[in-house]
């Protein structure tokens, strides 16, 4: 599979023109959880295929089972040339980090979109819970905010047909789960630090 | 393949300016080089390492050009469709739309700029002169307007049809030099257009080297403070004369070779004028960056764009039956 993923990757990066602009920092060595906004269908095959090789070979994007098990071409390309872990968006669910807590323990970085859902590109929603309880979990695990620019010009929410402007991803400096930082804080320490991206 | 022939290099003159291009670009690389080893200050390194860049992505967009050219129209239809995509993506990656937009921008680049080169393709003259400017520019705004977005309409209608007009309608007057039918010329086409393009990059390269080795008094600041005025005399006149040598490849006498060659500088300075005011206004130095040491493909092809259409006219004028 990792012929085919490498051939999207590329073709993701030609076709979207897009760049991976790490800002005062450096691609993480280790395991690490990436999060942005989230305001297109390209989000994450975008952000994944600017990561170097050697992260994007251990990184799974975090996806919604409702939308990726809806048909078998996408349930091939989630599981078997992304490696998305699927997770139940139907939220009565107690065990729904269960699948991203077993990732994590054999070794993988994730990308996540803590807003949850799409939104309208202009400023990045309310981040959801789940990404402070993966790092309550994990004391010490970076968390590396990003930062995706014109995607949502790309391929707008609600349209199919893409326009191909050039996109680009700024990744922040990552950031630690403070020992007793609460969860509001943390979460807005963490939203904060993406839409400051965004204002490069 | 009856419609496509592909002889390569139908006019032997093509291939030997390719040559002088080739020895022009040795003579560069060499320059680069030594520069390169005797360079004192890391302020000198920095624009030496600049220059080698330049000199090296020339070597890459002159061999593209030569296979395009060598193909012949067909090839240059091709080639430009291609690179008024990628520059259209760069011009509307910088000036903002809105959500309303999407559906005129998608229409932009898939069907209006494909078919502006398919019309110069089929050598239809008519279609090609009128499809952006009259068809494009009403259609355009309308589509917009019925997606329902007023903020700012305006501006946005203006930034898309400015786009349109620039990387496509624009860029596409360059294959086009062999629509024209000039008579005692049949069949050298592509030496006008290889002259065309020569004249309007030389001009760029030595007002470049004029404006390191004697600029002094800026031209236009507040635009392009690498602009001087002596850069803008000296490449101006030097590519003039070399356009002027050149006039044996080209239908024109020496001294029409000197007017047709001014020109084309001048308006490509324009050019280059025009398309900075729109990078400062936004806030950048460049358009892109896919073109290692000259930025994106309009940074190279601002000149282009502005001479482009005024040099097919004037020829069409004086030199067709």
């Amino acid at each position: 599979m990792s012929v085919i993923a490498g051939a999207l990757a590329w073709t993701c990066r030609f076709i979207s023109g897009s760049q991976g602009h790490w800002v005062n920092c450096q691609p993480p060595e280790g395991q690490c959880i990436f999060v942005a906004n989230h305001s297109s269908h390209l989000d994450f095959t975008v952000l994944w295929a600017t990561l170097p090789k050697r992260v994007r070979e251990n990184t799974r994007p975090v996806a919604a089972k409702d939308y990726w098990e809806a048909s078998s071409l996408k349930r091939y390309l989630a599981l078997e040339v992304f490696q998305a872990v699927l997770v139940d968006r139907s939220g009565h669910n107690r065990h729904v980090l269960d699948p991203l807590l077993e990732a994590l323990e054999h070794g993988h970085s994730l990308i996540l979109f803590p807003e949850g859902t799409r939104g309208s590109g202009d400023e990045p929603g309310e981040f959801k819970s789940g990404i402070f309880h993966l790092a309550k979990h994990r004391p010490g695990l970076p968390v590396v905010p990003a930062y995706l620019e014109n995607l949502n010009r790309v391929l707008p929410k609600g349209e199919f047909l893409p326009v191909p402007l050039l996109s680009r991803v700024h990744f922040g400096a990552p950031i630690v789960l403070g020992t007793d930082e609460g969860k509001v804080e943390f979460l807005d320490r963490l939203r904060h630090s993406v839409t400051e991206l965004a204002s490069l | 393949m009856n419609d496509i022939q592909v002889k390569l290099f139908q006019d032997p003159a093509l291939a030997r300016l390719f040559g002088m291009v080739g020895i022009f670009l040795l003579i560069a690389s060499a320059v680069g080089w030594i520069l390169k080893k005797t360079a004192k200050t890391d302020k000198a390194r920095v624009t030496i390492g600049n220059l080698n860049d330049r000199v090296a992505a020339w070597w890459v967009m002159v061999l593209i050009l030569a296979v395009a050219l060598a193909v012949g129209f067909h090839g240059m239809v091709i080639l430009f469709g291609l690179l008024s995509f990628l520059a259209l993506r760069e011009f509307l990656t910088l000036t903002p739309t809105n959500r309303g937009d999407h559906r005129a921008l998608f229409w932009t680049f898939f069907l209006i700029t494909p078919f502006q080169y398919y019309l110069v393709w089929k050598r239809w003259y008519g279609l090609f002169t009128i499809l952006i400017p009259v068809f494009a520019f009403l259609f355009l705004p309308a589509r917009s307007a019925w997606a329902g977005a007023t903020e700012r309409f305006l501006e946005r209608t203006a930034k898309i049809q400015w786009g349109l007009m620039i990387c496509t309608y624009c860029l596409s007057h360059v294959p086009a030099i062999y629509m024209l039918d000039i008579p005692g010329y049949t069949g050298r086409n592509g030496s006008l257009l290889f002259f065309f393009l020569f004249v309007a990059q030389i001009s760029d390269v030595l007002q470049y080297v004029w404006g390191k080795l004697a600029g002094k008094r800026p031209v236009a600041p507040l635009v392009s403070p690498n602009k001087t005025l002596e850069g803008f005399l000296g490449g101006v006149l030097s590519a003039s004369l070399l356009g002027m040598a050149l006039h044996g490849v080209t239908p024109f006498t020496a001294w029409q070779a000197f007017a047709m060659s001014l020109l084309i500088t001048l308006l490509g300075f324009a050019g280059g004028l025009v398309m900075s005011a729109i990078k400062r206004d936004r806030g950048v130095k460049d358009y892109g960056t896919i073109i290692a040491g000259h930025g994106g493909v309009l940074d190279r092809l601002d000149s282009i764009c502005f001479a482009a259409p005024v040099f097919f006219h004037v020829t069409r004028y004086f030199w067709t039956v």
